[in-house]
């Protein structure tokens, strides 16, 4: 399937929303967690909203660690997979069309994540944006920030390194 | 009221197996809302995250030293192989040091073996003052 040369930029916008859309739409955890994507042009903002389910501490209140570091690698993911996407989107031809169908490549394996908690998180929603710091053919390593009220006050970030899906 | 206090742990199902010194041992079982890749049944990463922090601040507050509750400071996770779809996913996470402010945590996470973990962490938490409970922190 060949694409017009100038094509409406609904169409443009439709086939990335849908790809962005079939993508999330996979993951059982991502649907568990409630997490929601936010797209501008390629770049991705995760919103983690919040609920009741993901408080780690009912004292203070404060969310769960393990549901922030989840949280963190998973927008991390994400986005490496979106980079992805997009370039094959962009590129055109047969890989495109694979995705247009809801074929996607393979996911990245995560080899290691390691989460700071620089705060407590607030019993509200929680925002995160990564960014691709290396993306070679093997290995990939990938910051990510999360914040609540504040942008310039982090409360949690990670580091997550990656191995990037073999062809073999 | 280590687990059933905490909404998210009740949420994964997580359960408290085994308690000592500095030592917790805690599940997760297999549940279809876990998975993270459909094509293989994989419970996603995130889960072990969550499962790791949790039996290591728990870990924290079980050593005979520590008088308050706990806040992770950072945590790392090296993820050895996927998790086998299906099984139930242990934790057993072991305080090996603990000064006035910061606790040192290592733990394994695994299926069917403790000799084939499906990922390891290393964490740094803080030691809170007595009277506080957990997560507690100014």
């Amino acid at each position: 399937m060949s694409r017009p040369r100038n094509e409406p930029v609904q169409a443009v916008k439709q086939r990335r929303d849908a790809a962005l859309a079939a993508l999330l739409d996979v993951s059982a955890y991502v649907k568990f967690l409630g997490v929601q994507i936010d797209r501008r042009g390629n770049e991705l903002s995760a919103t983690l909203p919040f609920d009741s389910k993901i408080i780690g501490n009912p004292i203070k209140p404060a969310l769960h660690g393990g549901a922030i570091g989840a949280f963190l690698e998973l927008t991390a993911q994400l986005e490496l997979m979106w980079t992805t996407v997009w370039d094959v989107m962009e590129e055109g031809g047969p890989d495109a069309d694979a995705i247009e169908e809801g074929r996607f490549p393979n996911w990245s394996k995560v080899i290691n994540i390691t989460v700071d908690y620089l705060r407590s998180g607030l019993p509200r929603d929680a925002y995160a944006r990564a960014r691709i710091v290396r993306r070679g053919r093997r290995y990939a390593t990938v910051q990510v920030e999360a914040w609540q009220d504040e942008r310039e006050k982090p409360f949690a970030s990670a580091t997550v390194h990656f191995l990037m899906p073999q062809d073999d | 009221m280590i687990s059933s206090a905490i909404p998210h742990n009740v949420e994964l199902g997580m359960e408290v197996v085994e308690v000592g010194d500095g030592m917790a041992l805690m599940a997760v079982p297999y549940a279809d809302k876990l998975v993270g890749d459909p094509h293989t049944g994989v419970v996603h990463g995130g889960v072990l995250t969550a499962l790791l922090d949790a039996c290591s601040g728990t870990a924290v507050m079980l050593h005979p030293k520590a008088q308050g509750g706990t806040a992770t400071i950072d945590l790392r996770i090296d993820y050895m192989r996927p998790a086998k779809p299906g099984e139930k996913i242990f934790a057993r996470a072991t305080c090996f040091r603990i000064t006035r402010n910061v606790a040192f945590v290592r733990g394994t996470a695994f299926d069917v073996s403790e000799e084939e973990p499906v990922a390891i962490s290393t964490g740094t938490f803080t030691v809170e003052p007595r009277g506080t409970r957990f997560g507690d922190t100014k």
